[in-house]
């Protein structure tokens, strides 16, 4: 199943590589939305829950990019055939799908949050590391797992496009709660960490029942 | 095969809520502080309770399913689900109108309750576009299923959530709907509860009923053409 796994994910991060079509469009679509903020809100800096919350949003925004996407191979060119015909677990093209969404996300924050320092962020990103990092790696796995998910279930619908922000985004609500409200202390004039284990708590709790559930309904989806 | 027992299932729902009204405006007393806009409580909080029992029906319904791939579970979800946001409408509606009467604002953000039930009744609205958007029949009802099991768990987390955000800022008045409720306004709420669920399961078994009997009849018309 490992194997598996790992030749699907190879198979999507070359093809990412050789296309450059998600994480592109997904870093330029953040750095958009700080243009977009920057003008919405008349601000040049922010700080504090108004940080944050910018900086999630646009991250989740831009997490619909990828989650619309990543079975975009396999419903264009007939590849979903293709897999279903192969003996390939359903566990492992979840773990597949999902790592790479993963690594995706983790591609998009390593320019689109400096970006964010740079841009918007008042106080500067120093105060907010390592911490930052932890929340990061958290909520990306909790979008992970409900991205793939979404995304199977979105993908062989007919309005698809449509389907996966409206079903995506309200699944999201609680990872943004938890994310943007541990990094709000991060992100003050004066950084402090402040009831972050009770976030992470969460996070962490939110991923393991998504990841658990997607685990166990992904077998019912992509069939025939 | 659904309308067995819909007849007094029917008498009992038009027995239990009349007796609710009757309770609910001449039995129990006007709230102290709120007065006779309070009595709105007993439709409101009922309806939300049933709505959350409809959904997580819906939920297990859709296990059901999945597990039998019998199609009429499939069917008892979707109604379930159906049937429960009509409902939380209702409830939005409802509890908007006793927010604009007691607090003064239609809409309230630091009230968990209300935010998370938004958030919930958001995500079940997206259960008719997907349902909708899938010809196949049968890969209709299995993907409607793995909707329904992932918003059923979605929904306690949520009010996990939504209840952390909130519980700093403000302190919680919840014993209002719950334990500490004076005794008539106690029984007056739990019979309103009962006509909403009792009111919830007769419409449920009808629309079923009524499924059921256009599908049959769908079926005799094609066979009767290929008859003739």
């Amino acid at each position: 199943m490992i194997a598996a796994a790992r030749t699907i994910l190879r198979k999507d991060l070359l093809i990412e590589l050789r296309t450059k079509e998600s994480v592109p469009a997904m870093v330029l679509f953040s750095i958009t939305v700080y243009v977009l903020f920057h003008f919405g809100l008349d601000r040049d800096s922010l700080d504090g829950e108004l940080a944050s919350g910018v900086l999630w949003v646009t991250l989740l925004l831009a997490a619909v990019i990828g989650v619309a996407r990543l079975f975009a191979a396999e419903r264009e060119q007939g590849g979903i055939d293709g897999l279903l015909l192969s003996p390939v677990d359903h566990t492992a093209l979840f773990v597949a799908k999902a790592t790479a969404l993963f690594l995706f996300l983790t591609a998009v924050e390593l320019v689109a949050v400096p970006a964010f320092g740079l841009l918007l962020l008042g106080p500067g990103l120093g105060g907010a590391f390592p911490e930052l990092v932890a929340v990061l790696a958290l909520g990306n796995l909790g979008v992970a797992a409900v991205g793939a998910l979404v995304s199977a279930l979105a993908a062989e619908t007919r309005a698809h496009e449509l389907i996966v922000p409206i079903l995506l985004l309200p699944l999201l609500v609680p990872v943004l709660i938890a994310c943007a409200q541990a990094t709000e202390p991060l992100f003050r004039q004066e950084a402090v960490t402040e009831d972050l284990g009770r976030w992470l708590g969460l996070l962490t709790l939110y991923d393991v029942v998504f990841v658990l559930l997607s685990v166990a309904v992904f077998d019912f989806l992509l069939e025939d | 095969m659904y309308s067995k027992g819909l007849a007094p299932l029917a008498a009992a729902t038009v027995v239990t809520l009349t007796t609710a009204f009757a309770l609910v405006f001449f039995y129990a007393p006007n709230d102290a502080d709120q007065g006779f806009v309070q009595k709105i409580f007993y439709v409101h909080v009922p309806m939300a309770i049933v709505a959350l029992g409809g959904f997580v029906a819906g939920g297990v319904f859709a296990i059901k399913h999945l597990r039998s791939g019998d199609s009429s579970w499939d069917m008892r979800s979707y109604v379930a689900i159906h049937q429960s946001i009509i409902l939380g409408l209702g409830v939005l509606v409802t509890g908007a109108i006793w927010a604009k009467a007691s607090w003064g604002h239609w809409w309230v953000w630091d009230e968990p309750v209300l935010v998370s039930f938004l958030v919930v009744f958001l995500l079940y609205c997206v259960y008719y576009p997907l349902r909708f958007s899938i010809e196949d029949r049968e890969r209709q009802a299995r993907y409607s299923s793995v909707f329904a099991i992932t918003a059923g768990a979605f929904v306690p987390l949520n009010f996990v959530a939504v209840r952390m955000a909130e519980s700093f800022t403000h302190p919680r008045v919840l014993s209002q709907t719950g334990g500490d409720l004076p005794g008539d306004m106690r029984l007056t709420f739990l019979v309103a509860l009962q006509g909403m669920a009792l009111l919830f399961v007769t419409l449920w078994k009808l629309e079923l009923t009524a499924k059921h009997a256009s599908m049959q009849l769908k079926k005799l018309r094609n066979r009767a053409r290929v008859a003739a």
